[in-house]
């Protein structure tokens, strides 16, 4: 211990100097005039006036403002809806084709397809959607003509919360199978035979044993889900025509300019964005962090 | 936990009691299974069905003829797969390098460089074109040179593509850096470059010839993920304005019916495509990608 306390060692490599981060310096050169300035613009717009003095006028009419609050409230309504939805049927469908005793063969296809819908998303997706559940959609079509339930007369709408969450739904929990499936592999089947031969049932194994060691990943794998469902654009466009004002529509009026022209009030909305996606992705590493302590 | 479970495990288990209770009754799993099965396939067969239905009564393909012989499609969508190549291009000759000398010189970066390749997750699409517009669509002062003007990028055709290309590379680094990375670790880098060293080979050589060839299925599913991503991407085109596919099939879709069920459908299938292969290559590790 105290022969590394000397500063002699720490010579031992002297190629790590500052010349290898040369090496590194075109990524971080992307990084900045990509990633950092764009946001970092952001960030200090949304504290200057045009004028460019310092101010919070923006950032309290982020509260004050009640089209932007309810803006925001909407998106993360939806966002949570469907990030619960898709939780719990994206890990039903996991469960079924690891542990549930499904044939293997299931399990690959039900994988693949996970990926293409989880990337299947935006402009097509809508007009699947409006395929599918519109007013002419296939379904709703097969509701009238062969149940006689007519699902528009009963109140229902694709152009609205509903319908904006049932298409999200569809990226939505094939993206829970694809982090949930190998999380439920990680359930050793010792822990259930432990279980079982201290005379536990199925019921007491899953609330005791599995839940517990998979609740952290089931959460982590929610919270992805809703920064997914909360970023979201190109799909509620599509489908709604801006017509449903989330967040993310209200953000891109702003960048078209054809809203109130307050250069500063638009900064702060994606600020505001950025905000909630850091605290989301913040609980995401710190769940994760917990989920490593049992499932690997 | 884990030591009261291994004391219990020492005594021998009737495990395969338990075992058979639990798969002879997986009749919840069946019905979640088809429940998915459902969600996933009936927007696809309602697409499908849709687009072959576009003359009255009959089953044709008429929706595709007509969707495929518009000049404006090829042009949109050759444009969206070239800018899909070249963010793939350009992703690599940045993201390689820059993986292969983390591993051989510089671990002290590998945290730093990890939680850039995650911001994009924390930036929406909207955000970020939202930013690039701000910062480049005034004249730039790039500090430390002696031109302090660069003109907007916005205003020309070359800048936009700059712009474009530089936030698909964004949108597409947490994918490319993944894939690029997990690639590298099962190759001896070290070990690789003193070889080549020895026998004369200079950086360019190395990385061109030596750890390129050897991360190249971690690549290709890197790449293929990004092609999906980029080929059907609305947002940062249509605020950048640029005539890509995604816009082009959105306006498409404000005052035609059958043409972009057709189109949707050929854009999932092109998704199937690029995830089938995926799953061939990387044999079952598919990645998951974020929604837009």
């Amino acid at each position: 211990m105290t022969e590394t306390a000397l500063p002699v060692p720490k010579m031992k490599t002297p190629r790590s100097s500052y010349k290898s981060w040369i090496g590194v310096a075109p990524f971080f050169l992307f990084a900045i005039l990509f990633l950092f300035l764009p946001s970092l613009r952001l960030f200090v717009g949304s504290f200057t006036t045009e004028a460019g003095d310092f101010t919070l006028a923006n950032v309290t009419e982020l509260i004050t403002q009640k089209y932007i609050l309810d803006a925001y409230l909407l998106s993360i309504k939806i966002s949570a809806v469907t990030a619960l939805g898709g939780g719990i049927l994206g890990f039903l469908l996991a469960y079924s084709v690891t542990v549930g005793g499904l044939p293997k063969s299931l399990r690959s296809a039900l994988i693949t397809f996970s990926g293409v819908a989880s990337n299947f998303a935006g402009v097509p997706l809508a007009f699947a959607f409006v395929a599918t559940l519109g007013r002419t959609g296939f379904i709703t079509a097969v509701l009238k003509d062969v149940f006689g339930i007519n699902i528009y007369s009963a109140g229902f709408n694709l152009y609205s919360f509903t319908g904006l969450c049932l298409t999200y739904m569809y990226f939505q929990f094939p993206l829970m199978v694809l982090i949930m499936a190998p999380a439920l592999d990680g359930l050793k089947r010792e822990w259930r035979e432990a279980a079982e031969n201290l005379g536990a049932s199925s019921f007491q194994y899953w609330t005791r044993v599995a839940m517990p060691v998979l609740l952290p990943s089931i959460l982590g794998a929610m919270i992805l889900l809703f920064g997914n469902a909360f970023g979201a654009y190109a799909t509620a466009y599509a489908l709604t025509g801006g017509r449903l004002p989330i967040i993310t529509i209200q953000i891109g009026a702003q960048v078209r300019g054809d809203v109130l022209h307050n250069p500063g009030l638009g900064n702060a909305m994606a600020m505001g964005m950025v905000f909630i996606m850091a605290i989301s992705l913040a609980g995401y590493s710190w769940l994760q962090g917990k989920t490593e302590r049992w499932l690997k | 936990m884990t030591d009261f479970l291994s004391t219990h495990l020492a005594k021998p288990a009737a495990g395969s009691k338990a075992k058979d209770t639990k798969t002879s009754r997986p009749l919840w799993s069946w019905v979640w299974f088809i429940l998915g099965a459902l969600y996933f396939v009936l927007p696809l067969l309602a697409t499908l069905e849709f687009s072959l239905s576009m003359e009255r009564d009959v089953i044709g393909f008429k929706a595709y003829e007509m969707a495929f012989s518009d000049n404006k499609f090829w042009q949109t969508f050759g444009y969206s797969v070239f800018l899909a190549v070249m963010t793939i291009i350009v992703s690599i000759i940045l993201i390689v390098p820059t993986a292969y000398w983390i591993r051989l010189r510089l671990p002290e970066a590998r945290r730093i460089v990890e939680f850039i390749t995650l911001l994009p997750f924390v930036i929406p699409a909207i955000i970020l074109v939202f930013g690039l517009i701000r910062v480049y669509s005034s004249p730039f002062d790039v500090p430390f040179t002696e031109i302090t003007l660069i003109p907007p990028l916005t205003n020309y055709k070359f800048g936009t593509n700059v712009l474009i290309v530089g936030g698909y590379m964004v949108l597409a680094l947490p994918y490319m850096y993944r894939s690029v990375d997990t690639g590298m670790r099962t190759v001896d880098v070290r070990t690789l470059t003193e070889a080549a060293q020895s026998l004369g080979a200079n950086w360019f050589t190395i990385i061109a010839r030596v750890i390129l060839p050897n991360v190249r299925t971690a690549l290709l599913s890197g790449a293929l993920l990004t092609f999906a991503i980029v080929v059907g991407e609305v947002v940062l085109a249509s605020f950048l304005g640029i005539q890509a596919f995604g816009p082009y099939l959105f306006l498409l879709g404000q005052h035609r019916a059958y043409e972009p069920a057709a189109l949707t459908f050929t854009t999932f299938l092109l998704t199937w495509a690029a995830m089938g292969l995926i799953q061939l290559i990387t044999g079952g590790q598919s990645q998951a990608a974020g929604a837009h």
